[in-house]
């Protein structure tokens, strides 16, 4: 096979998607009109797929100290953290940071994935071991690679599974990185942190936590899955994004283990790229403070998720198995979900299509993520675009995914 | 415990369940090119390898196993660091 061919098959895949007149998968939205709306194929539509959980993406505090910063610092950096790229309001976010979540210091990257592989691959190295949930995010599994650590799986948020695999390791535990992550992004499950946590005070080693999706979402004040479970002291390293509750882009770890400030100087994922722009870091400090200024807009977007949820529910599908800011419609017919996705946005609703091998199951997935913004008159949109779906019909059909993942 | 013999015997055995009826094996077969597995059946193989011996086959270690006699090499050894 010569180096192109192997993208053949990604060709006849891509006609499919293309069957409808639209490629599900990069959507234009052509006008952003607010946070939970937007043009799409010249039509009004609410985005019900976009992560934007506190809907703080046009917050005028966020807003105004964005262009403050762009118009005081100019539009980027041009350099990496470790050069020319460290402002004050770089050093300022770290410290509002680890102030936000309690812990010694902060680390910022440029994008959350690059502070979850970056982390993992700097933690582990060869000899060491890397135990990690089977439905990881992708920037774990390509940490993993780059490593160099052996990679352990146990299966999805199950505990005895867990168990085995650290008692199997014997004093390699001691070398050992457990990785969970708080919410899951397709399924929107949580981990189950206080278990994770009792089986790593009694076989030992450490544990890093993504609460890319949990943040802002999470605990009385936001923190996460980590505060929400009690056990903030017991997660050595919380990784996370700025580019969901916090309405910009980036990532970054937060510990209290002294070793962060090593890694500084050890993790490429940090040293190699530009830092985050000053615009990005202005809006997100702001966005912070409004995380932890307002606990009804977490409030908001939980009685929305619950609203969705609930609703889709009575419809009478087959959903994620535990209601949150991330609602998974399991469709099992791959063409179906194509044609489901195509009817939800003809009817003015955007949400994500997911497709295996990206669902963690066989099913194909319709993922609706809520956001605080919301207004319940657009769930109900939601909700009644689903109902006139010729699936609603047919479903809920017996399928292994659920099984699988309660 | 442990040995290469002891792997290949522990090998066709867990083998069993996925194998289409009729199909020889042999040390040198090849558990997707000859046997036919599917890639979520290997994981499956693995994992019922892992509890029948209690020891755990790292992920890393996986791709550069193909045939039966690799994969008992790398059990022997598995087993040989564990005892």
């Amino acid at each position: 096979m010569s180096l192109l061919e192997k993208f053949e098959p990604l060709s006849s895949i891509r006609e499919d998607l293309n069957a409808h007149g639209m490629m599900p998968f990069g959507v234009v939205t052509e006008k952003i009109l607010s946070p939970t709306e937007g043009m799409v194929d010249g039509k009004r539509t609410i985005l019900a797929g976009t992560n934007n959980y506190l809907g703080l993406t046009f917050a005028p505090e966020c807003v105004a100290a964005a262009q403050q910063a762009t118009a005081d610092e100019g539009t980027g950096t041009t350099g990496s953290r470790m050069a020319n790229g460290t402002y004050s309001g770089h050093r300022a976010l770290e410290q509002e940071l680890a102030q936000f979540f309690g812990r010694e210091s902060a680390m910022v990257f440029t994008t959350g994935f690059l502070a979850t592989m970056g982390m993992v691959a700097t933690l582990t190295g060869p000899g060491d071991v890397l135990l990690i949930d089977g439905d990881s995010h992708a920037s774990i599994y390509d940490g993993c690679k780059l490593s160099g650590a052996d990679i352990v799986r146990f299966r999805h948020n199950d505990l005895a599974d867990l168990e085995k695999r650290l008692r199997r390791l014997g004093e390699r535990t001691a070398n050992t990185l457990i990785v969970s992550e708080g919410l899951y992004s397709m399924m929107g499950d949580q981990a189950p942190l206080a278990g994770i946590v009792e089986l790593k005070r009694k076989y030992g080693g450490y544990l890093l936590l993504d609460e890319a999706h949990s943040v802002g979402v999470l605990g009385a004040h936001g923190r996460g899955l980590a505060e929400a479970a009690g056990v903030e002291d017991e997660v050595d390293f919380v990784v996370g994004t700025f580019s969901k509750s916090l309405g910009s882009v980036g990532g970054f770890c937060v510990s209290s283990r002294p070793e962060l400030e090593l890694i500084r100087m050890a993790a490429r994922a940090y040293i190699f790229t530009a830092s985050p722009t000053p615009s990005v870091v202005a809006s997100t400090r702001a966005a912070l403070r409004l995380v932890a200024a307002h606990p009804e807009l977490r409030e908001k977007l939980w009685r929305n998720a619950t609203r969705l949820y609930d609703g889709l529910a009575k419809i009478g599908y087959q959903l994620g198995p535990q209601a949150g800011p991330v609602v998974a419609v399991f469709v099992d017919d791959r063409e179906q979900a194509i044609a489901g996705w195509h009817q939800l946005l003809a009817a003015g609703v955007y949400v994500n299509l997911v497709l295996p091998p990206a669902t963690p199951t066989g099913a194909s997935l319709l993922r609706c993520s809520l956001s605080a913004a919301h207004t319940d008159e657009q769930i109900d949109k939601i909700l009644e675009a689903f109902a006139g779906l010729p699936v609603a019909a047919g479903v809920p059909a017996p399928s292994q995914a659920r099984s699988q993942n309660v | 415990m442990g040995s290469y013999q002891e792997s290949v015997t522990l090998i066709y055995e867990a083998l069993e369940p996925f194998l289409q009826p009729g199909l020889v094996l042999s040390e040198d077969s090849a558990l997707v090119s000859d046997l036919g597995l599917s890639s979520l059946q290997v994981m499956e193989l693995v994992a019922e390898v892992e509890d029948r011996l209690d020891i755990t086959v790292p992920l890393n270690v996986l791709p550069d196993v193909r045939s039966i006699r690799q994969f008992a090499e790398l059990l022997s050894r598995l087993t040989g660091d564990a005892t």
